[in-house]
């Protein structure tokens, strides 16, 4: 029997979207979603007492007290989390944590990705409408590792890292690419009955994943997410306080977040990634058998990573990733659930809204809210979230109480 | 930090800890930074990322090394390089030990396999030196 001091009772998550039709300020969304998710927990504005937010455009710096201001919420707890993809998943153990020690008791967790309005004035500076990144990702900064021994060869945005784990792990493990291409067929198959996913009316076959465009060897178009705008946010409270609150709370009953290195290239070995260590903890802390498992919501910005995961998790031994994928139905209604949401390669990847699809899929499900895709069987469930490049890992268990 | 070369690729700013690296490179020499306890260590620092200890000294490198992995880009994910493609990304394990960012030059892309013996070939790009690697 692991953690049962905080648990996940409420969330709101947008429909992605590659363009958004109505710019908002990452604040006014954050008000949005808050409300939203306060309406679906049934919750008074006043009982919030803590916040956790990824870093925000409008204030770079001092983001929790200008959110608090905005929102208007006095606030015991206050944190800005920076894990790439994983900073979702990060944010849900730090918000539990946090109630554990009793420093507050209804932390809002907030991921808004939206585009922001036009600036009126300066007719050279509109942002589009569009979800773009930056291929730097920052790195380009003065003194930055990066900058000098990574940018000027190409290592750059993330697909061409992922490529790289993908190629070494096919070398020495031999798997198939119709293997990896499975993935993307399945989950496109959940994502068929996820109303909110930017693939629901678009049925893909292994043929369509083999034949589409090479991107960076080995890894194909429809292995990779697609970048859109979106956002999402739950609300995580006292076990005490959860008892009142309208739909069944999923406790957090235990986690892990493990980090070694920023570029691939200084990755210990890049088919023995941090997931190990980060779900190693979480397991352990829960109690709760790999056996047990209804549902995995495992991060997936391309094939590889899902992959690996369910191997470095645990699942299944190192270089037996394949034989699982071919050996399961990971669809909602096989025998082993993955990314009943779609995934992030199903939905659409609606920047840090991204990875916290994987936490709200696992939610709604628990709580028997995942309409036309429900598991039979939901009471336990594995998320996991990855960030970076195979850099930061979190990995969280949930079950519902 | 990066800055455009005058073909429009963007190329390294070497930093105060750095530019003996660079230097190096410039007279066709690989050379890092060996650690009496962890060994020879990439990219350079100011401290040792084995035990943060600054009693290391610069060493010149053999420029062996081996394919560790590698792509292919086909897209350019970086637009400055977009004219380039296809063009091979790799990491290469240096014989000393530690790896590097890379590009294998000096062959088909296709020709490039996981532990594939390369060496290391040098490339002036306006003020600085790259380092790629070649099939021996
Ligand atoms: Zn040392």
């Amino acid at each position: 029997m692991g953690k049962r001091a905080a648990a996940i009772v409420a969330l709101s998550e947008w429909a992605p979207q590659r363009r958004w039709d109505t710019p908002m300020f990452s604040m006014e969304a954050s008000a949005q979603l808050a409300a939203e998710t306060l309406a679906d927990g049934e919750f008074e504005k006043d009982e919030i007492d803590g916040l956790v937010m990824s870093p925000i455009p409008e204030s770079p710096m001092f983001g929790p007290s200008a959110l608090a201001e905005y929102l208007g919420v006095q606030s015991n707890f206050n944190e800005v989390v920076d894990l790439g993809g994983a900073t979702p998943a990060g944010m849900i153990w730090r918000a539990a944590a946090a109630i554990e020690v009793g420093i507050c008791e209804n932390v809002l967790v907030l991921c808004p990705s939206v585009p922001a309005p036009r600036r009126v004035q300066s007719a050279g500076a509109a942002p589009r409408g569009r979800a773009r990144l930056s291929a730097y990702l920052g790195g380009d900064s003065w003194g930055s590792p990066q900058g000098q021994f990574e940018i000027p060869y190409g290592l750059v945005a993330a697909t061409p890292s992922f490529a790289m784990i993908a190629s070494r792990y096919c070398e020495l493990y031999g798997v198939e690419p119709e293997t990896l291409a499975k993935i993307a067929v399945q989950q496109r198959y959940n994502a068929l009955a996820n109303p909110k996913a930017i693939n629901r009316d678009k049925p893909i076959t292994i043929d369509d994943v083999m034949n589409s465009r090479m991107i960076a060897d080995p890894l194909k178009l429809l292995e990779l997410v697609m970048p859109c705008f979106g956002g999402s946010a739950v609300l995580v409270t006292s076990a005490e306080r959860a008892k009142r609150a309208p739909h069944r709370p999923v406790f957090l009953s235990g986690y892990g977040e493990h980090l070694t290195h920023k570029s691939v290239t200084y990755m210990p070995d890049f088919i023995d990634t941090p997931i190990r260590m980060a779900a190693d903890r979480a397991f352990k802390m829960s109690g709760a058998s790999r056996e047990a498992i209804d549902m995995a919501s495992i991060y997936d910005c391309y094939t590889i990573t899902v992959l690996l995961t369910i191997e470095d998790a645990g699942f299944c031994k190192k270089g037996q990733g394949g034989a699982f994928i071919e050996e399961h139905d990971l669809r909602y209604h096989g025998d082993w659930p993955l990314n009943t949401h779609g995934g992030q390669l199903g939905m659409g990847q609606a920047g840090l809204s991204g990875g916290m699809s994987h936490v709200t899929e696992a939610v709604l499900q628990l709580q028997g809210r995942a309409d036309g895709r429900q598991v039979k069987k939901a009471d336990l469930a594995y998320v996991n979230g990855t960030g970076g490049m195979m850099a930061e890992q979190v990995a969280l268990i949930l079950e519902g109480a | 930090m990066t800055k455009l070369a005058r073909d429009g690729r963007p190329l390294p700013m070497p930093n105060p800890t750095t530019q003996p690296f660079f230097d190096a490179a410039r007279d066709r020499t690989l050379k890092l930074q060996r650690c009496p306890r962890g060994g020879v260590f990439f990219y350079p620092r100011n401290r040792c990322p084995c035990c943060l200890a600054d009693d290391w000294e610069w060493e010149n490198l053999s420029g062996k090394a081996t394919v560790y992995s590698f792509t292919v880009d086909r897209m350019g994910h970086d637009s400055n390089l977009a004219d380039r493609v296809p063009y091979v990304v790799a990491a290469v394990e240096l014989a000393e030990g530690p790896r590097m960012t890379t590009n294998i030059v000096g062959c088909a892309p296709e020709d490039v396999k996981v532990g594939m013996p390369v060496e290391v070939s040098y490339e002036d790009v306006d003020d600085v030196t790259l380092i790629n690697f070649r099939p021996v």
